[in-house]
């Protein structure tokens, strides 16, 4: 039998009205990978936060290796040996990676002896581990995956013996992610205990060998990893039985409504991005754009939707032309001309988050009939109207009025899905749709983008999550560097033939 | 006409114009590395003047009128911390609060006191500093070159002259080789970080507003018991400003700050050496137009010649532990 490491009893938090954390019972063992899975929002994150002493829980005790301990601030979890990967990086972007380090824990008032020791010693973890750090370089200089090397040998130098880590892999690449998993499982082996929350259950499967689900702020249940299996993660984590394969039709394709002809389009660094792309799609098609973060997609949906500047070539809606090197329809023309966009970043293109829901449900068509007659807002209608599509693509809370930010990612999704599908556009542009999203509202997002489908728009599909560019597209193109380097028709393509092309290897 | 000792008187009013400017700077600057914007530099100035005069008239010693003002600083930098920090209001705003009710209470208090509105009392020379000759420096006034930087340039100045000089090193030692220094430039990059680290960023700001209001007391009571000998209205005539532009200038960092405060030191000391001087072809230069050479340049530096001056990435945001 291992001994727990961490006993949390009876743990209650509330925010106000909101109670996050409802009567949470935990046991983790030491020397394990246990997972902690749950949709957005579940209480995950508050339940670490409070085992790393950022808040206080309003009831409960927890034990580190059987012995109970009082939680001020992160001060007193830290030297309880618990240390945690932040899902944003607690780091100092203009600091190098050993001021970062030993920030709070300098041992010394002027710098000298003490420094150079943590030099020493942070070297030789960097070789236990394989972490491969340098030292002394600025962190804004780092990758994001190098960074959270960084917060993981921090909690190291600091003397962890559980790691916690709030959704480490949402910001890597694959490749990164491996990387994660080695370091991840050569601490198991030195008989630290890892806590892994997450959304992604392929993470869970792959790399824990217990797994708690949270649901609504509770613990709902506990189980080997080997014990259970996706569908019935899914299951606990939702609440009710959940599709990860979507069932769709066969596609009906009609004609051409847009097209890109040798599309070369530059950044604000004046770096060309986008690489004389073309290609078509047809009504009744989604067309997934698949390809790792920063090989162009952003570009070229920017340059698509008539928010970027076209350097070269033209594109086409229902043959005409809406957008070449000289001219170029802004949003507004655009959208009357029956494109809809999904933009990729919804908190800083898609919505005015400090807005209510109800105006960001309308924005764009503010000025049309029925929102607005003469200029003048129309709130009754406005209304009606904002209660009647929450309900159609439910939207959780159901209250217009809400500001938007508080929402949780998934809803405001919904949110713009719902105001950029309710015209029936001919071509929707759609960037990382699920972003960020739980999995309950996934399944949802996903379902629509298929129905608009069958009603008969085009799709693009900009997407970095495979998973996702497969199960919806009907054809696939892979960009890598700015080029489209391969099409494939989705029946005969596997993983292994997409990772390579967005490898840039095949 | 020897041009040599104009040289050196203009260099010695230098030296001694930047003087608040620096102690401004480098109190701005703790507050703004740990993310506390400081715009009240010129009220605290102010309150340091009065302060400073009033206790030296009452108690009879520079000194304690120089403890006093650093008293009433920290006081008003605690009130911008309760308000900015504590509260999360808006620090601009209570910055221009601190600002404009300084104006107003210095001037109403002088009259409330002494009679006459803004004006306190003139200091005996027992109550404010004097100039301090530097020994031998009567001796070696007649070595050629030594003479004139020695007993021209370097001696004879008020105390807060030379502090001004010894305390930059200081807050560069402190700012960059100490942990303090480590954490200070941390809470105002990404406090979130510095509270993951089990620091409180709270403390660490009121901390640093702390020293921010010990050092601005020094620029006050150099322009109330030093240069002057006594307070009058609105004496601090948008040093403090000025100040916290060479911070910009200087990028937040003590060294260029430094060289900042002295170019607008030094512009300052040459306007007021230029009026009444006539140029050969072009005439007398009317006095507005040199006296406008400072705030020309502090313009002419801040928009274009600097490049992009980063600031510290928290700098105006009150922490809010996120949700």
């Amino acid at each position: 039998m291992v001994s727990p490491i961490l006993e949390l009893k009876n743990i209650n938090k509330s925010f106000g009205h909101v109670q996050a954390n409802k009567n949470i019972n935990l046991t983790i063992k030491k020397g394990t990978i246990h997972g902690i899975i749950g949709e957005n929002g579940a209480g995950k994150s508050t339940l670490m936060s409070i085992v790393y002493g950022l808040y206080q829980a309003d009831t409960g005790s927890i034990n580190v290796s059987g012995k109970e301990i009082k939680l001020r601030s992160p001060r007193d979890s830290i030297e309880s040996g618990i240390g945690m990967v932040h899902q944003h990086f607690m780091l100092v972007e203009n600091f190098t990676v050993i001021e970062n380090i030993v920030l709070g824990f300098e041992g010394e008032f002027v710098f000298g002896k003490k420094l150079e020791k943590a030099k020493e010693d942070l070297q030789k973890l960097c070789e236990t581990y394989k972490l491969n750090i340098d030292l002394d370089s600025v962190i804004s200089d780092l990758s994001v995956g190098f960074r959270q090397r960084v917060e993981i040998l921090k909690s190291l130098y600091r003397g962890a013996e559980i790691f916690i880590l709030d959704e480490p892999t949402g910001v890597l690449t694959p490749q990164e992610v491996d990387e994660l998993f080695k370091i991840l499982r050569s601490l198991k082996e030195e008989g630290k205990t890892i806590v892994l929350i997450t959304h992604k259950l392929n993470e869970i499967m792959d790399l824990t060998s217990e797994v708690s689900v949270m649901r609504q702020g509770e613990v709902v249940g506990h189980t080997k990893t080997t014990d259970t299996n996706k569908e019935k993660l899914a299951e606990m984590m939702v609440g009710r039985s959940v599709l990860l394969r979507l069932n769709k039709a066969e596609a009906k394709l009609g004609d051409v409504v847009f097209k890109v002809e040798n599309l070369t389009v530059k950044d604000d660094l004046d770096v060309t991005r986008v690489k004389n792309v073309n290609f078509e799609i047809r009504s009744g098609e989604i067309l997934g754009l698949a390809g790792v973060t920063g090989n162009g997609q952003t570009e070229l949906l920017e340059a698509l939707s008539g928010i970027r500047k076209v350097e070269s070539g033209a594109i086409y809606l229902n043959d005409e032309k809406i957008s070449d090197k000289d001219n170029l329809l802004d949003p507004r023309e655009l959208k009357e001309k029956g494109l809809a966009h999904v933009p990729e970043d919804r908190q800083r293109m898609g919505l005015v988050t400090d807005f209510k829901a109800y105006e960001n449900l309308i924005f764009g068509y503010h000025d049309q009939e029925p929102y607005s007659k003469s200029s003048i807002l129309r709130d009754g209608d406005i209304l009606s109207f904002s209660k009647k599509v929450m309900e159609e693509y439910d939207v959780r809370p159901r209250s217009p009025q809400l500001i938007t930010s508080n929402f949780s990612g998934g809803n405001q999704q919904k949110i713009i899905l719902s105001r950029e599908l309710n015209e029936n556009p001919k071509i929707l542009l759609v960037g990382q749709p699920t972003r960020g999203v739980d999995i309950g509202a996934i399944e949802f997002i996903h379902q629509r983008l298929i129905d608009m489908r069958d009603k008969g728009a085009a799709i693009l599909l900009v997407s970095v999550e495979l998973d996702e560019v497969l199960s919806l597209s009907d054809r696939i193109l892979v960009m890598f560097d700015g080029n489209i380097v391969g099409e494939r028709v989705n029946k005969d393509v596997t993983d292994r033939d997409l990772g390579l092309l967005m490898a840039g290897v095949a | 006409m020897e041009i040599l000792p104009d040289i050196a008187s203009l260099i010695n009013s230098t030296l001694r114009i930047s003087t608040p400017l620096i102690f401004a700077a480098m109190a701005g600057l703790f507050a703004e590395r740990s993310g506390v914007i400081d715009f009240g530099l010129e009220g605290k100035m102010l309150a340091a003047a009065f302060v400073a005069a009033v206790g030296s008239y009452y108690f009879g010693s520079p000194w304690l009128g120089l403890i006093l003002a650093m008293i009433a600083c920290v006081s008003l930098s605690m009130l911008h911390g309760f308000a900015s920090v504590t509260h999360k209001g808006d620090q601009v705003v209570s910055c221009v609060a601190i600002n404009i009710l300084m104006i107003g209470l210095t001037t109403a208090l002088a009259a409330a006191w002494f009679g006459q509105a803004g004006l306190t009392p003139t200091l005996s020379d027992e109550q404010r500093f004097l100039e301090i000759t530097l020994p031998f420096a009567d001796a070696l006034r007649d070595v050629p070159i030594i003479g004139i930087i020695y007993s021209d340039i370097l001696s004879g100045h008020y105390v807060f002259v030379y502090l001004a000089y010894l305390c930059v090193p200081i807050v560069f030692w402190i700012v960059f080789k100490t942990s303090f220094g480590l954490r200070l430039r941390a809470v105002g990059e990404n406090p979130s970080a510095v509270d993951t680290a089990g620091i409180n960023v709270f403390t660490m700001r009121y901390k640093a507003l702390m020293i921010n209001g010990v050092l601005i007391a020094f620029a006050g009571a150099h322009l109330s018991t030093a240069v002057n000998a006594n307070f009058f209205r609105e004496m601090s005539a948008g040093r403090g400003y000025l100040a916290l532009a060479a911070l910009i200038f200087g990028k937040w960092h003590p060294k260029t700050a430094l060289i900042a405060c002295l170019l607008f030191g030094f512009t300052d000391a040459l306007q007021i050496r230029l009026q009444g001087v006539e140029l050969p072809a072009i005439g007398t230069i009317p006095v507005q137009l040199i006296q406008a050479i400072p705030y020309v340049l502090t313009v002419v530096l801040l928009a274009g010649f600097v490049g992009k001056a980063i600031a510290p990435n928290a700098i105006g945001q009150p922490y809010v532990k996120e949700r």
